[in-house]
C-alpha cells in the first residue's frame, strides 16, 4: 500500500489577511515555535507517508522558507520526500490566470503532477488543521469499508457565523455520506463538521481532476462529491481528539493562548507518544530568565532572553523581554524585541517587530492589535 | 569521492573521561550533554563548521554507541557532505594485527590514510573535551604567515594556576623555545589549549618515526611536540581571547554550565553569527506555570516548570512541579523533580525521578557537589547529603 500526501498552502490565506499579507496560511506561525503547515506535514510523516506535495499559488517565499529540503521533518527522500508545486507557465497557454480559490482549483493547476501519481491512495489536507491525527488509522478504514473518499469529520457545536465557514456533513448509521451543505448561511447547533482532510483512491482523484478540467467545476464538494453521493461510496472517518482551524484573526488568537490555559489541548497536540510535531531546527540556545524576571502562565520557546514580567502569554523564537517591561496576553513572533520599561497587552506583533523604551501597547481581549513584521514602535 | 582540501580537521574524541565518573559510565566524554541542550563535541564540531572546515574525522574508542549515534551522518552541523564532511574513526583490525589507539599520535598515525585522502596542506588536531568559541580559520592564516610546521593554540591564564597546565615558553616573535608539562615553577603563563595545526608533511614524518620508537607513548605533548623543538621546526603559539574551559571534572563541568547564566554571560550561546549546532530532538516549547519562580536560569524546550528554579541550567522535557525548589543545579533532561521537592547543588543525569517532599543535596555553600545517575527513582520523602555520587549500583545504599 502506498500514499502520497497533497497539502493545500494558500486556501483560506483571506481568513487572517492581517498574517497572510506577507506568507502563506501555511506558514503562519502557531504555538511559539511552529507553522501551520507543521501540522499536516508531522501527521503524515508520523503516518509514514514520505512522498508529499504542498501545492501553493502566491506569497510562497516564507513557505519555502520554512520547509526548506524538507530534512526536519525527514523528508529530504531520493524517492519521494516533500515537493513544493508553484504556479508555472505553460508554454502554450501562457500564464497560468485565475487564482486558484478552491480545493479543485488548485488540484487543476497541477493536473500534471496528479497525473503522475502512482501510489495506491492519496491523503489530501488544508493546512489550517491544528490537530495530532493518525492517517493510517483512517487510511485503513477507507481500505477496509471500500470506500472511495473517506472525509474526517468531528462532532462540532456550531452557529450560524462559525457555521459559514463550514461544511457540514449528513451521513447513514453506517458511515455512508448522505449529504453534505458546504458553508451554510442558516445552520446552529450540533453537526459532524468536514476537517478538511480526506482520503481518496488515486485512480478516482485523477478521474476527478481530468472531469473537473473538462468541465470547468471548481468546486470538489458541489461540482463532483454532492453528484457521485449515490453512483460513489463516500464515507466518514471520525476524528475524536482535539482539532482547531483558524478562520479569523480573533480565532487566531484564541487558539494560540488556549494552548496555555488548555492543558489538555497542548498534550493531545505535543504530547503524543512516538507522534511528535516536527518544526524547522533553528538552533537557538535554551531561554535565559534573569534574576528580574517574573513570568506565570506561559508557553516559552528557546533562544529567548527574559529579564521582564510575561503573563499569559506566548513567545517565539529569539524574543528579548528587557528589564522593567510587562508582556500580558500577547503573541510575539520570533526576535520580537520589547525594550526596558515597555509594556504590551492583547496584542500580536510579527516577526523582527521592535518596541522601543518605555512605550505601552495595548489591543483589547475581543480586538487583540496586530503590528505588522519588522516595525519599531 | 574524495577532494583536496587545504586543512581538514581530526578530533580526538575517544577519551573515558573518569573524572566525570557515572555520567561516563555509558558515554564517551565528548557525548555528554551540557548546556541544556548541547553535548561537549557540539563546540568544537561547530567551531569548524564556522571557521570553514567542511571535512572532519572523529576518533572515538571508548563507548562510543551513543556518541557514534549523535553524530550520524553529520547533518545537525551541516557536514554531511558529498565531498569531505563527518567521518568517524574507530580503531580496526588490520593485516599486520589488531590495535587501540594507543595514544593521542598513535591515533593519528593509524588514521594517516584517511588524511591522505584529502591531501591537506594543513591538519588541525582537536579534542573533543572542551566548551569554547574559536574561529581556527583565523589560527590557520597566522600559521600560513609564519612559515610554520607546528601552531599552538594557547590560553593566557594566571601566572598562579599555571603550573596546571602544559606550558609554552616563547619569544617576542610567539616562536616557541620550550615546551613543559604541568612545570613547578612556570617561567609563562601560555597554557596550551590541546588544540594543534600541523603542515601536513611534517606531521606525518614525525608520527611515522614516533611510531617507529617503541619507548615513545605515541603523545602529542609527550612525545611529538618535544620531538620537532628538538629538530629546530618552526613552531609558533597562538594567542586564543576567550571563553575556554576544560570541563575535565564534576566542578569544572558545573561551573562551565553556570558560566551561560547571566546578562551579559561569561559565555555567550545567543550570537547569531557564531551559532553552536547541535542534533535536535523535537521536543515542544516550554510551559511556565502559575505561581512558578525562575531567577537566573536557562530553561530547554519541552521543560515544565511549575516550581521554584534558581541559578541552573534545565535541559529538555525536564519537569519541575508545584512547590519543589531547584537551586544551583545542573539538570539533565528527562528529570522530574515532583512536588515540594528541594534539590540542591547537584549535577542530575537524564530520566531521573526525584519523589515527592524529598531534600536532595546540600547548599552550595557546603562546597559538596552531589551527583546523581541517570535512570534513578527515589521515592517521596527521600532525603540525600551533598558530596555524594548516587548511581543505580549504590542507590540502594542511600534510599529507605
Amino acid at each position: 500500500m502506498s500514499v502520497t500526501g497533497i497539502i493545500f498552502s494558500n486556501l483560506h490565506d483571506n481568513d487572517i489577511s492581517e498574517l497572510t499579507r506577507v506568507r502563506t496560511l501555511a506558514s503562519v506561525p502557531f504555538g511559539c515555535r511552529y507553522r501551520l503547515i507543521d501540522f499536516p506535514l508531522s501527521n503524515m510523516v508520523n503516518s509514514n507517508i514520505s512522498n508529499i506535495n504542498v501545492i501553493t499559488q502566491y506569497n510562497y517565499h516564507s513557505l519555502m522558507d520554512h520547509i526548506g529540503t524538507g530534512k526536519d521533518w525527514d523528508l529530504a527522500r531520493r524517492s519521494g520526500g516533500v515537493k513544493i508545486l508553484p504556479p508555472y507557465i505553460n508554454s502554450n497557454a501562457g500564464i497560468l490566470n485565475t487564482a486558484c480559490n478552491t480545493r479543485l482549483d488548485a488540484l487543476k493547476s497541477v493536473g500534471y503532477s496528479i497525473a503522475q501519481l502512482t501510489s495506491d491512495y492519496v491523503v489530501m489536507s488544508d493546512c489550517d488543521v491544528i490537530c495530532n491525527i493518525d492517517f493510517n488509522d483512517m487510511i485503513n478504514d477507507h481500505i477496509a469499508s471500500g470506500a472511495d473518499v473517506t472525509v474526517a469529520v468531528k462532532r462540532m457545536e456550531l452557529d450560524r457565523v462559525t457555521a459559514r465557514a463550514n461544511t457540514i456533513i449528513f451521513s447513514s448509521r453506517e458511515g455512508r455520506i448522505t449529504d453534505m451543505l458546504p458553508n451554510p448561511t442558516n445552520f446552529d447547533g450540533f453537526a459532524d463538521v468536514s476537517l478538511n482532510m480526506l482520503v481518496l483512491n488515486r485512480k478516482y482523484l485523477q478521474e476527478i481532476v481530468l472531469d473537473a478540467t473538462a468541465h470547468g467545476y471548481t468546486s470538489i464538494t458541489r461540482d463532483i462529491f454532492l453528484k457521485s453521493l449515490y453512483t460513489r461510496n463516500l464515507r466518514i472517518y471520525r476524528y475524536e481528539g482535539f482539532f482547531a482551524c483558524i478562520s479569523s484573526f480573533e480565532d487566531y488568537f484564541k487558539h494560540n493562548l488556549q494552548l496555555i490555559e488548555n492543558k489538555e489541548m497542548f498534550d493531545s497536540l505535543f504530547g503524543v507518544e512516538e507522534r511528535p510535531i516536527f518544526t524547522k531546527v533553528r538552533n537557538s540556545a535554551p531561554t535565559y530568565y534573569s534574576e528580574y524576571s517574573k513570568v506565570e502562565n506561559s508557553l516559552i520557546a528557546d533562544g529567548c532572553v527574559i529579564e521582564g514580567t510575561v503573563e499569559n502569554s506566548i513567545l517565539f523564537r529569539g524574543v528579548r523581554v528587557g528589564k522593567g517591561a510587562v508582556v500580558k496576553n500577547s503573541i510575539l513572533f520570533q526576535d520580537t524585541i520589547i525594550s526596558d520599561s515597555s509594556s504590551v497587552a492583547y496584542t500580536v506583533c510579527d516577526k523582527n517587530v521592535v518596541i522601543r523604551n518605555n512605550v505601552n501597547i495595548s489591543g483589547h481581549t475581543t480586538l487583540p492589535l496586530y503590528i505588522d513584521r519588522g516595525r519599531m514602535v | 569521492m574524495f577532494q583536496k582540501k587545504e586543512c581538514i580537521a581530526m578530533l580526538l574524541a575517544g577519551g573515558q573521561g573518569s573524572r566525570l565518573y557515572t555520567l561516563t559510565e555509558k558515554t564517551a566524554k565528548p557525548a555528554v550533554p551540557f548546556g541544556g541542550k548541547y553535548r561537549i563535541i557540539d563546540f568544537p564540531m561547530s567551531n569548524c563548521v564556522n571557521s570553514g572546515i567542511d571535512t572532519v574525522g572523529v576518533l572515538t574508542q571508548y563507548q562510543p554507541l551513543v556518541l557514534n549515534e549523535y553524530i550520524g551522518n553529520g547533518e545537525p552541523w551541516d557536514l554531511d557532505r558529498t565531498r569531505g564532511g563527518v567521518t568517524v574513526l574507530s580503531p580496526y583490525e588490520a593485516k599486520g594485527g589488531k590495535d587501540w589507539y594507543r595514544g593521542t599520535a598513535n591515533a593519528i598515525y593509524q588514521n594517516l590514510t584517511f588524511i591522505e585522502r584529502y591531501n591537506p596542506e594543513y591538519t588541525l588536531i582537536l579534542s573533543g573535551d572542551h566548551i569554547y568559541k574559536m574561529d581556527y580559520s583565523k589560527m590557520l592564516a597566522e600559521h600560513k604567515r609564519n612559515g610554520a610546521d607546528c601552531t599552538i593554540a594557547v590560553l593566557e591564564v594566571p601566572m598562579e594556576e599555571a603550573s596546571r597546565f602544559g606550558i609554552l615558553n616563547t619569544d617576542e616573535n610567539n616562536k616557541i623555545i620550550e615546551f613543559e608539562e604541568k612545570p613547578k615553577f612556570p617561567k609563562s603563563n601560555k597554557a596550551s589549549m590541546g588544540i594543534y595545526i600541523f603542515t601536513t608533511e611534517v606531521l606525518k614524518k614525525y608520527l611515522i618515526e614516533d611510531e617507529a620508537n617503541p619507548e615513545s607513548s605515541n603523545d602529542f605533548g609527550k612525545n611529538i611536540i618535544p620531538n620537532m623543538l628538538a629538530d629546530g621546526c618552526p613552531m609558533y603559539s597562538y594567542t586564543f581571547e576567550g571563553y575556554w574551559k576544560d570541563v575535565g571534572t564534576l566542578t569544572s563541568l558545573w561551573e562551565a554550565n553556570m558560566d551561560l547564566l547571566g546578562n551579559p554571560p561569561a559565555f555567550d550561546l545567543y550570537d547569531r553569527n557564531f551559532r553552536i549546532f547541535y542534533r535536535h530532538n523535537a521536543f515542544p516549547p516550554h510551559r511556565i506555570g502559575k505561581d512558578s519562580t525562575i531567577k537566573n536560569a536557562m530553561i530547554t524546550e519541552g521543560c515544565v516548570i511549575e516550581g521554584a528554579v534558581e541559578n541552573s541550567v534545565l535541559a529538555n522535557g525536564v519537569i519541575v512541579e508545584k512547590g519543589a525548589v531547584v537551586k544551583d543545579c545542573v539538570i539533565m533532561s528527562g528529570v522530574r523533580i515532583c512536588a515540594g521537592a528541594k534539590l540542591e547543588y547537584a549535577i542530575v543525569d537524564s530520566d531521573t525521578v526525584i519523589g515527592e517532599n524529598s531534600v536532595i543535596g546540600e547548599s552550595k555553600e557546603s562546597q559538596k557537589l552531589l551527583l546523581v545517575g541517570s535512570k534513578l527513582e527515589f521515592p517521596a520523602n527521600s532525603k540525600i547529603d551533598g558530596g555524594l555520587m548516587i548511581d543505580a549500583a549504590n542507590i540502594k545504599d542511600y534510599i529507605a
